[in-house]
């Protein structure tokens, strides 16, 4: 099964060229590594696979249920994690026990949002994604702020997601663990 | 998912500081007999008046809670990824921020209308123009904070475009106050009108303010 079909994509921003004639599918089970300099439009490749951002030329299919981490949090600062979270979760139908568990916050569940430290507050956005139960995950710089535990928390993630059939779409400037299909741009 | 997008606005609305607007509604109802003198007659009269004026300006206040922090925090982000429209968000914003600003308004203007000495039958006409304008008024003050969502000095910015946007509210709302008749119905034709024309300014704007 297909996830997403990309055909001859380019993108302009601020009348910038940042990539053009990018072809890219991601299939069930795949993982795709975005990588590149700064500003050479990884995390616009991102916006435009979730369809926040149209393409200046070309087509971009989607063919399954989006999940998209990029620097934002999206919680109500406010709120317990536990509520927010809870949130996204009933908005999706996703499993929040499970979530917290595979990202160790499941004791942090009752602490407000705005007292998170940074680590916790990147943990919570791949919650977040891993909560909604899409079949597609777009991670922009998913390892940023993560310790030891959060990235092998994250691989081991990823791993089950792709087990499962799902797909990933990966900007990083770090080698993630497992296996990936690399994409540079700005090359 | 939009009763969960109305239940949210509102608890925001209600956590947040929902009594600020009431108390500079009540604010500035008590000055308005500082500044034209004691004079109950007098009083009466523009009674129904200063509650609109004083109705605008708290609605004002607000403004740049409603998209921005959802704008900067990617939460108007993952809800287009979900497929929820951004008229839908914006129905559901409006709805949802009329519930934790009008009827607190409402039932402030009981204390204001006894700053203002206005009489039983005066204030029972103000409070049907309210409760059919502010509405109208929750729905200019969304599409308002997202045409101005994520600029500088948003908040004076807000100020200069909604009020005059609120002026034929303003016109009809506070000639219903005083006498009521057809001005109510030409007053309920506006806030109808910007209920229904708001939902669809707030989300071209919110698209268009995406990067």
């Amino acid at each position: 099964m297909t996830l997403l079909v990309a055909r001859s994509v380019s993108c302009v921003r601020g009348g910038r060229l940042l990539f053009e004639a990018l072809d890219l599918t991601i299939g069930a089970g795949e993982a795709v590594h975005i990588s590149g300099p700064n500003g050479c439009g990884k995390s616009s490749l991102l916006r435009l696979a979730a369809g926040l951002l149209a393409p200046s030329a070309g087509t971009i299919e989607r063919r399954a249920s989006l999940a998209l981490a990029d620097e934002t949090l999206a919680l109500d600062r406010d709120r317990t994690l536990g509520e927010a979270l809870g949130w996204w979760a009933r908005a999706d139908r996703g499993d929040l026990a499970a979530a917290l568990d595979r990202f160790g916050l499941t004791g942090l569940a009752p602490v407000p949002v705005r007292l998170l430290s940074t680590g916790q507050a990147r943990r919570a956005r791949l919650a977040r994604v891993a909560a909604s139960g899409a079949t597609l995950w777009l991670l922009d710089e998913p390892l940023n702020g993560l310790d030891r535990d959060g990235i092998e928390r994250l691989d081991f993630a990823i791993a089950a997601h792709r087990a499962r059939g799902g797909g990933v779409l990966a900007a990083s400037h770090v080698a993630l663990g497992g296996a990936w299909r690399e994409l540079a741009l700005g090359r | 998912m939009i009763a969960a997008l109305i239940w949210r606005e509102l608890r925001r609305g209600l956590t947040g500081s929902a009594w600020l607007p009431v108390a500079f509604f009540l604010v500035v109802a008590a000055l308005v007999p500082f500044a034209v003198g004691p004079d109950a007659r007098l009083l009466g009269r523009i009674g129904g008046g200063a509650l609109w004026i004083a109705a605008l300006t708290a609605a004002l206040l607000p403004i740049e809670r409603l998209i921005e922090p959802d704008r900067a925090d990617g939460v108007l982000d993952q809800l287009a990824l979900r497929g929820v429209a951004e008229e839908a968000i914006a129905a559901a914003k409006i709805a949802g921020h009329w519930l934790a600003f009008g009827p607190l308004l409402l039932l402030a203007t009981l204390p204001a209308a006894l700053l203002l000495g206005l009489d039983g039958p005066a204030l029972a006409r103000s409070l049907v123009a309210l409760a059919i304008g502010t509405p109208g008024l929750a729905a200019l003050a969304v599409a308002v904070a997202a045409l101005t969502a994520g600029l500088h000095r948003a908040g004076a910015l807000a100020g200069l475009l909604l009020l005059p946007l609120a002026v034929p509210l303003l016109i009809f709302g506070a000639a219903a106050s005083g006498e009521g008749g057809s001005a109510l119905a030409l007053e309920a034709a506006v806030s109808l009108l910007l209920v229904a024309g708001a939902p669809f300014v707030t989300g071209a704007a919110i698209r268009a303010a995406r990067t």
